[in-house]
C-alpha cells in the first residue's frame, strides 16, 4: 500500500536488532484500568475552563493505549486526573470513575489513594530535566517508593535499584546510584524515571509525552525500551502524545482527543487507516511523512484550534470541518461501528485513502540546483570560549550552498550547531572563521553600512512565536516600524497600506494590526513574524525552526505558506529544523549536521532515498512514521548511546562513538567530504562502500 | 574545598581594596573637615593658622595620593591609623567594641532563621489558609516597623509589665552568659524581627514555587507520605534561595545594628561609628567601614559554603 | 494538620464561570493589601500636603505649661516635652518623610536604571568595570553608606530641605536598582524580538529606548515603590541618630530621638505615635509595591 523506503533493509543488517512488537492475542487480557466519564474543570478569578469532558478509556495487561491530540486538548490534564494529582479544590474539580482491577479508586480517601500511587499505578513525565529532585542521588530517588510501599531495607532497595537500572539499559548501575541528576543526560534521566515507575512493579504506567523533550535517536531508544517492558512485565501503558507517528509505531489502540473530548477511538490500524472522524482525517493528512512520496502541498486544517475558555457548542470541530452541517451544532455521540471503532461524527469520512494518493509532487526542479547559489558558505567555524575555561566547538568548518529561489534544509539533533549557523550568518554572533558570500559580498566581514544593506536582503523567521514579537507593540506597529526606519515607505499612511498588503500576503485579516501579540494564537504570531521579514523585500530568509513550536494542523498551514511565498516572490530559504519529515517536505537540498560538522549533503532525493552516511541512516530509522503500523512485524534499527558533549567532541569522525560501522581509522582521522555526485557529498570514509 | 576557599579569599581582596579606596576618596575628596569640626567643638572660632597647624600635625596637609598610599600601606599591616579625635589606634578601639556587636548579630541571626524557616514553610504549604494569613501579617509587621522603634517599644513593654530593663555593664560570654543573654536578647529580637520577616517571605514564596515543581509532582506520583515530600523534597530546595537571601540581607542586619546599639546603649562598634560620624573623625569611619565589609564578606563566604553543602550542583573544586 | 496535597473527587461540576471580572475583583479583592496600601499612600500624601489646613497647632510652637500632656480633646495625640502638639508635628513630619523618601528613591532608581541597562547593552570591559564597582558598593550596608555620605557631604539646605541628605540616601539605592535593571535587560536582550530588531537593522539607541526600556518599566516601578519605604526608614533612622533632618524641622525619626525613650517610660504617646506613623507609611508602600509586582509578573498567582 505504501512505498517502502529503500534504505530500510540495508540498515537492518548493520544495526542493532530490536525485538519486534507482537500482535495482540485473541483471548482478551485482563482489564487493568478503566476510566469512565472523566471531567475536569479549572476555575480562575474570571473564567471557567471545562478542559476534560466525559473522557472514557481502558487499558489491558500488556497493551499500549495512546491518548493523542494537539496542545490544549486536555490529554495531559486527563492523565494527572487519573493519577489523582490535581489537588487544589478551590481551582480544580474532577468527577467520574476510575477503576483499577475493578476497584473504584476515585472513591478512596487520600491516604488510601497515596498507597496506590507509585505501587499499582505509576507515572512518567514529560520533562526529564526537571522531574527529578536535583538535590538527591539517583539511588535515593529510586529507593524512595520501595521504602514507602514495599518496606524494603536500604540494602534490599539498593539491590533492586541496581536490577532496575540494568533493566532500563543504564550501564555501570552501581556508580549511577551515587550520582545526582545533573550528572546525567536527558535520555539517561528519562531511563531513571522509568526505573522509578517500575520500582514497585506497578500494574499500569501512565507516560505523559515521555520523549517530547528528547532528540529523535534517544526517543526511539526510550520508546523501544518502554514497549519491551510492557510486553515483558505485562503492564498496561497509557502513552500520551501529540505525535501520530509514534502512535503508529508503538500503540495497540488509540483514542484521539479534540477540545477535551475523545472524538475517535479504536485499534491503531483502524484509526490510522480508516479514520472516520473528520478531525482525525484532517490531522493524518496534515502530518508530513517520510514513508510516502512527497506531496506538493500538505493538507492543512483551516482555522485556529479552539481556546479551552470557549469551546464551540455541539461538535467542537464544526467551525473547521469541511463536512459540517447545521446538525453538527448539536452534540454527536461517540458511537461504535461493527469492529469496535468508535467515533463522534455525524458525517464520517469514507474515502481517506484516496486523498493521500492524489497530489504527489514531481521530483525537485533540477534547474534550481544548477543555478549559482544565492548564498555560499565556506569553512564557517564558531568557537565559544567559556568563562571558566574550555571551548565549545559549535561549528567546525562547514560548507553550504543555498540554491537561488530554492530551499536548503539544515537538519540535526540538539547541540549540533544548526542554530549557531543561523546566528553567525545573521551577524548576531561573530564567526570565528570562514566566509559567507551573498551576491558577491562576504556577509561575515561586512562593514556597518554594507551590513545595513545586507540586513534588508537577508531576513529571519524565529522559532518561538511567543518571544519573537515585542509584547508592548501592536502588530501594526511591529510591521510598520522597519518600513519607516529604512525609508521603504515615505509616511505613516503609505506604511499602513503596505502593512495591510503584508497581512494579506500571509493570510491574516487586516484588523489584526490593532492587536497585541498576547491576543493571538501561535500560528497567527508566526504569520506576523513572516510578514515582518517580508516587509523588507528580502531575497533570502533564514528560518530557524519556524514550525517546531506549532501544532500539526497549524504547522501544515505555515509550511504551505512558505511554499506559496517562494513560488510567488522567488525567495530562497535556509530552513533549519530538527524534524526530518518537515525538512524533506520543504527542501530542495538537505544538509545533515552532527556536533558542528556536516555529515552529509545532497538533494532531497539523494539524501532521503539513497542516504550514505551511517548517521543519516540512523536518523531516518529513528523517525517514526504513520506507515509504521504496517511494518510492526519488522525490526527497526536504533542507534546506541548518547550525544557526546560539544565541549569535548570525539576525535576523528565525531560520530564514531555511536557508529555501528566505525573502525580504528574513524577514531583518528577526520573524514573528508566525498563527492558522490555533483550535489551529493558524504563525510565518511566508508561512504563509497554500499 | 581548600582551593575553593583560597580562590574565594583571593577574590575578596579586590572587593575589600575597592571599598577601602571608595571610602577613602569619598571622605577625603568630598567637603567636610575633621580638624575644623574638632576645634569648633573645643569652643570659639579657630584661626586659619591654628587649623593649618593642626592639619600639619595630623599629616593632612600632604598630597592626597601620599595619604592614600599611607592608608593602603597601613591596611596591609592591619593598621587602620589613629583617631584624629582621641589619638588612639582605630584597630584597638574597634577590637574593644567588636565582640558585643558580633554577639548581637549572631544571636539575631539565629533567632531570625529559627523563626523564619518553619513559619515560611507552613505558610507556603497552607497557602491561602488562616494560618498563612496570620504568618503573613506577622511578616508584614517585621517589614513595616522601624527596628529601632520596635526595640524601644519592646523595652518599654518589658518595663511596664515586669518592671524589667536589660542589665547594664559589659558581662562576658565566658563568666556570665545568662546576664549577657539578658542584655542582648531584646536588641537581637528588635533587629532579628525585620531580618526574619524578609526570610519568611522568601521561604514562603520558595515553598510555593517548589510545590509547583515537577520533582514534587514526581514525589507525589511515587505515593510518598506528606512528611517525606515536605522534608526531603520541598524544604531543601526552598532553602537554597532563602540561604542566598540570608547572605544578601546581612548588610541590612548590620545597618540596623548600628542604630539599635544607640537605643539600648550598647557600647558596640555601631556606637563608635555614630560618634565618629558626628565628629567627622574620618580615620575611624573608614576603619569601621572596612571592618564591617570584612564581616559582610566572611558571612557571605559562609553562606556560600552552606549553599554548596546542600546543592550538589555546586562544586567546591 | 490538613494534608496540603489531598485530592478528592467532586460531587458535581461547576455550572458557570465566576462573575468576578471587574476592577473591584481584580485589584481590590485580588490584592486587598495592595489596595489598602494604595489608599493609605493617597491619604497620607493628601494629609501631608494639606497639613497647614488640617493641623490644629503650629508644629514649632512650644508651650512649656502644657509639656508632656496626655492625649486629650485639645491635643489629640498629646504633646512632647516642649509642649508641642504631636498631631500637628506628625502631619508636618509626613511632608518630610514623603519628600525625602520619594525624591531619594526616584533619583537612586532612575540613575540605577540607566546604569544597569547601559552595562547590559554595552557589555565587554565597560560592563565588567560597572559590575565590579556595583559589587563594591553592595558590600557596604545601605545605612552605613548613607551615614558615611552624610558625614562627608555635610549639609546643603535649600528652602529648609537638606539636599545632601536626599543624595546620601539616594546613592546607596543606585547599585541595587542597577543590578536588577541589568539582569532584566539581559533577559530581554536574549528574547528573539531584540534579535529581530537587530536583524531589521535598527540602531542601538532605537533598540534601547523603543524595545528594551519600555519592557523594564514594570520592575522599575516595583523597585521605586519598594525603595520609597526603605528611604523613609533610613531617613527616620538617620534623624533618630541626630544625623538626618535637624531641628526644628519636624521629622518622625527626630521625634523619637534624644531623651524621648526616657520620657516615654511615663508618657508612652511620645514614642508610640511617631513610630506608628512611620510603620503605616512603610507598610503602605511595601504592600503597594508587592501588589504591583504580582500584577506585573506574568507568572505570579493572584494570592501570593
Amino acid at each position: 500500500m505504501y512505498s517502502e523506503r529503500s534504505g530500510m533493509m540495508e540498515m537492518g543488517e548493520v544495526m542493532e536488532q530490536v525485538p519486534a512488537k507482537t500482535g495482540a492475542s485473541d483471548d482478551a487480557p485482563t482489564l487493568l484500568l478503566s476510566v469512565r466519564n472523566l471531567n475536569v474543570q479549572f476555575r480562575t478569578n474570571d473564567s471557567l475552563v471545562h478542559i476534560v469532558r466525559d473522557v472514557s478509556f481502558e487499558v489491558r495487561a500488556g497493551e499500549i493505549l495512546a491518548l493523542v491530540g494537539e496542545s490544549g486538548c486536555g490529554k495531559s490534564v486527563s492523565s494527572l486526573a487519573v493519577m489523582r494529582l490535581l489537588s487544589d479544590p478551590k481551582t480544580t474539580r474532577f468527577t467520574g470513575e476510575a477503576r483499577l482491577l475493578g476497584k473504584d479508586y476515585f472513591a478512596l480517601p487520600e491516604e488510601d489513594m497515596r498507597r496506590l500511587r507509585g505501587r499499582d499505578i505509576a507515572m512518567i513525565f514529560q520533562e526529564p530535566m526537571t522531574s527529578l529532585n536535583p538535590l538527591l542521588t539517583i539511588g535515593r530517588q529510586i529507593a524512595e517508593p520501595m521504602f514507602e510501599h514495599l518496606r524494603l531495607t536500604a540494602s534490599q532497595a539498593q539491590v533492586r535499584a541496581i536490577d532496575l537500572l540494568t533493566k532500563v539499559g543504564i550501564t555501570d548501575p552501581e556508580r549511577r546510584l551515587t550520582q545526582y541528576p545533573h550528572e546525567l543526560s536527558g535520555g539517561m534521566r528519562q531511563r531513571v524515571m522509568i526505573a522509578i515507575a517500575l520500582a514497585c512493579n506497578p500494574k499500569v504506567i501512565i507516560a505523559d509525552e515521555p520523549t517530547t523533550a528528547l532528540d529523535v535517536t534517544i526517543q526511539a531508544q526510550i520508546l523501544d525500551l518502554l514497549q519491551s517492558l510492557v510486553r515483558e512485565m505485562n503492564v498496561g501503558l497509557v502513552l500520551i502524545t501529540h505525535n501520530l507517528a509514534l502512535v503508529a509505531r508503538y500503540a495497540d489502540r488509540v483514542s484521539v482527543m479534540y477540545a477535551g473530548k475523545i472524538v475517535e477511538s479504536g485499534t491503531t490500524r483502524q484509526v490510522l487507516e480508516t479514520p472516520r472522524h473528520r478531525y482525525t482525517e484532517g490531522l493524518l493528512a496534515a502530518v508530513p511523512r517520510l514513508d510516502v512520496p512527497r506531496m506538493a502541498r500538505l493538507q492543512s486544517i483551516p482555522g485556529q484550534p479552539p481556546s479551552p475558555r470557549n469551546f464551540p457548542r455541539g461538535c467542537a470541530f464544526h467551525p473547521r470541518c469541511p463536512a459540517a452541517s447545521e446538525a453538527c451544532r448539536s452534540q454527536p455521540e461517540l458511537s461504535a461501528t461493527d469492529k469496535g471503532q468508535r467515533y463522534a461524527c455525524i458525517h464520517p469520512a469514507t474515502a481517506w485513502l484516496a486523498t493521500t494518493q492524489t497530489n504527489t509532487a514531481s521530483d525537485p526542479a533540477n534547474d534550481r540546483l544548477v543555478r549559482a547559489p544565492v548564498l555560499q558558505v565556506r569553512g564557517l567555524t564558531k568557537d565559544f570560549h567559556l568563562k571558566r575555561g574550555g571551548t565549545v566547538r559549535a561549528i567546525q568548518g562547514i560548507d553550504l550552498d543555498v540554491p537561488e529561489g530554492g530551499t536548503l534544509g539544515l537538519v540535526g539533533e540538539s547541540g549540533c550547531g544548526k542554530t549557531t549557523v543561523a546566528r553567525t550568518l545573521l551577524h548576531l554572533q561573530a564567526a570565528s572563521a570562514g566566509t559567507a558570500t551573498f551576491r558577491g559580498s562576504n556577509i561575515l566581514s561586512a562593514g556597518k553600512s554594507e551590513l545595513l544593506k545586507l540586513r534588508q536582503k537577508i531576513q529571519v523567521v524565529y522559532q518561538d512565536p511567543f518571544t519573537s514579537l515585542n509584547p508592548r507593540h501592536r502588530i501594526g506597529q511591529t510591521l510598520a516600524e522597519p518600513l519607516l526606519v529604512h525609508g521603504l515607505c515615505v509616511d505613516k499612511r503609505a506604511a499602513r497600506a503596505r502593512v495591510e498588503e503584508l497581512l494579506d500576503l500571509v493570510g491574516l485579516p487586516r484588523d489584526i494590526a490593532e492587536r497585541y501579540p498576547h491576543q493571538m494564537s501561535g500560528g497567527q504570531r508566526q504569520r506576523v513574524g513572516i510578514a515582518r521579514a517580508l516587509g523588507m523585500k528580502p531575497e533570502l530568509i533564514i528560518c530557524d525552526e519556524p514550525v517546531s513550536a506549532l501544532d500539526v494542523s497549524i504547522q501544515a498551514q505555515i509550511m504551505n505558506l512558505f511554499a506559496d511565498l517562494q513560488n510567488k516572490l522567488g525567495l530562497s530559504y535556509l530552513f533549519i529544523a530538527h524534524d526530518l519529515a518537515v525538512v524533506r517536505h520543504i527542501s530542495d537540498v538537505v544538509a545533515v549536521m552532527y556536533l558542528g560538522r556536516v555529515m552529509e549533503i545532497g538533494t532531497r532525493a539523494e539524501l532521503f532515498e539513497r542516504p550514505r552516511h551511517p548517521y543519516t541512516r540512523a536518523l531516518l530509522a529513528a523517525v517514526p512514521s504513520l506507515g509504521d503500523e504496517n511494518r510492526k512485524s519488522q525490526a527497526h534499527a536504533v542507534v546506541k548511546g548518547d550525544l557526546p558533549s560539544p565541549l569535548n567532541p570525539p576525535a576523528g569522525c565525531v560520530f564514531h562513538t555511536r557508529c555501528p560501522i566505525a573502525t580504528d581509522a574513524c577514531r583518528s582521522t577526520i573524514p573528508p567530504a566525498v563527492a558522490l555526485s555533483q550535489t551529493h557529498r558524504v563525510a565518511c570514509i566508508k561512504a563509497e562502500c554500499p | 574545598m581548600i582551593r575553593y576557599l583560597r580562590n574565594r579569599l583571593l577574590l575578596a581582596i579586590p572587593t575589600l581594596l575597592g571599598v577601602a579606596t571608595l571610602i577613602f576618596f569619598m571622605l577625603n575628596v568630598l567637603p567636610g573637615d575633621t580638624v575644623e569640626t574638632m576645634l569648633r567643638a573645643e569652643g570659639g572660632n579657630p584661626s586659619v593658622e591654628l587649623v593649618a597647624a593642626e592639619r600639619a600635625r595630623l599629616g593632612l596637609d600632604r598630597p592626597l595620593i601620599v595619604q592614600y598610599g599611607d592608608f593602603l600601606a597601613g591596611l596591609a599591616t592591619l593598621d587602620l591609623g589613629q583617631s584624629h579625635w582621641t589619638g588612639k589606634p582605630v584597630i584597638e578601639e574597634v577590637m574593644l567594641r567588636l565582640p558585643i556587636t558580633l554577639q548581637v548579630a549572631v544571636l539575631s541571626m539565629i533567632v531570625a532563621i529559627a523563626v523564619a524557616v518553619p513559619l515560611g514553610t507552613i505558610a507556603g504549604l497552607y497557602q491561602g489558609s488562616a494560618i498563612d494569613y496570620a504568618i503573613r501579617i506577622f511578616a508584614i509587621g517585621g517589614i513595616a516597623l522601624p527596628s529601632f522603634w520596635f526595640g524601644m517599644i519592646i523595652a518599654l513593654v518589658m518595663l511596664w509589665s515586669f518592671n524589667w530593663l536589660p542589665p547594664l555593664g559589659s558581662p562576658s560570654l565566658m563568666t556570665d552568659p545568662m546576664r549577657l543573654l539578658q542584655q542582648l536578647i531584646l536588641p537581637a529580637i528588635a533587629v532579628g524581627y525585620r531580618y526574619s520577616a524578609i526570610l519568611i517571605r522568601m521561604m514562603r514564596s520558595s515553598v510555593i514555587d517548589a510545590l509547583h515543581e515537577d520533582y514534587v509532582r514526581t514525589a507525589r506520583a511515587k505515593g510518598l507520605r506528606v512528611a517525606r515530600i515536605v522534608w526531603r523534597h520541598v524544604v531543601p530546595n526552598s532553602l537554597l534561595p532563602t540561604i542566598t537571601m540570608i547572605g544578601l540581607e546581612f548588610a541590612l542586619l548590620i545597618g540596623s545594628l548600628v542604630v539599635i546599639e544607640q537605643v539600648f546603649s550598647l557600647n558596640g562598634i555601631g556606637r563608635l561609628f555614630i560618634e565618629a560620624v558626628s565628629r567627622s573623625d574620618f580615620i575611624v569611619i573608614q576603619g569601621i567601614v572596612i571592618v564591617l565589609t570584612v564581616i559582610f564578606i566572611t558571612v557571605n563566604l559562609l553562606v556560600d559554603l552552606a549553599y554548596a553543602a546542600i546543592d550538589p550542583r555546586i562544586e567546591l573544586g | 494538620m490538613r494534608n496540603p496535597f489531598a485530592t478528592a473527587v467532586s460531587d458535581g461540576l461547576w455550572t458557570e464561570a465566576p462573575k468576578h471580572s471587574g476592577f473591584l475583583h481584580r485589584y481590590v479583592l485580588g490584592q486587598p493589601l495592595g489596595a489598602l496600601g494604595f489608599v493609605l499612600i493617597v491619604a497620607g500624601f493628601a494629609v501631608s500636603l494639606l497639613a497647614p489646613f488640617i493641623a490644629p497647632y503650629d508644629p514649632l510652637a512650644t508651650d512649656y505649661g502644657n509639656a508632656v500632656a496626655a492625649p486629650s480633646l485639645a491635643h489629640w495625640l498629646g504633646t512632647d516635652s516642649f509642649g508641642r502638639d504631636l498631631f500637628s508635628r506628625i502631619l508636618y513630619g509626613g511632608r518630610t518623610a514623603f519628600l525625602i523618601g520619594v525624591s531619594a528613591s526616584f533619583v537612586g532608581c532612575t540613575i540605577g536604571l540607566f546604569v544597569g541597562i547601559a552595562s547590559a547593552y554595552i557589555g565587554g570591559w565597560v560592563e565588567m568595570i560597572i559590575e565590579r564597582f556595583l559589587e563594591i558598593l553592595l558590600a557596604i550596608p545601605i545605612t552605613v553608606l548613607a551615614l558615611v555620605l552624610v558625614s562627608s557631604l555635610g549639609r546643603n539646605l535649600v528652602y529648609g530641605i537638606d539636599l545632601n541628605l536626599i543624595l546620601a540616601i539616594a546613592l546607596p539605592i543606585i547599585p541595587k536598582m542597577a543590578r536588577v535593571a541589568r539582569s532584566q535587560a539581559l533577559t530581554i536582550r536574549s528574547q528573539s524580538y531584540i534579535d529581530a530588531a537587530v536583524t531589521l537593522g535598527f540602531s542601538d539607541l532605537r533598540i534601547i529606548f523603543r524595545h528594551m526600556a519600555p519592557n523594564i518599566t514594570g520592575p522599575y516601578l516595583v523597585l521605586l515603590t519598594a525603595f520609597i519605604s526603605q528611604a523613609i526608614l533610613i531617613e527616620a533612622s538617620l534623624s533618630y541618630l541626630g544625623l538626618g533632618v535637624t531641628e526644628p524641622t519636624p521629622s518622625w525619626g527626630l521625634m523619637l530621638a534624644g531623651n524621648a525613650f526616657n520620657t516615654a517610660m511615663t508618657a508612652p504617646w511620645i514614642v508610640i505615635f511617631p513610630g506608628v506613623a512611620i510603620a503605616v507609611v512603610v507598610f503602605a508602600f511595601s504592600m503597594f509595591g508587592d501588589a504591583l509586582r504580582d500584577a506585573l509578573d506574568p507568572k505570579a498567582r493572584a494570592d501570593r
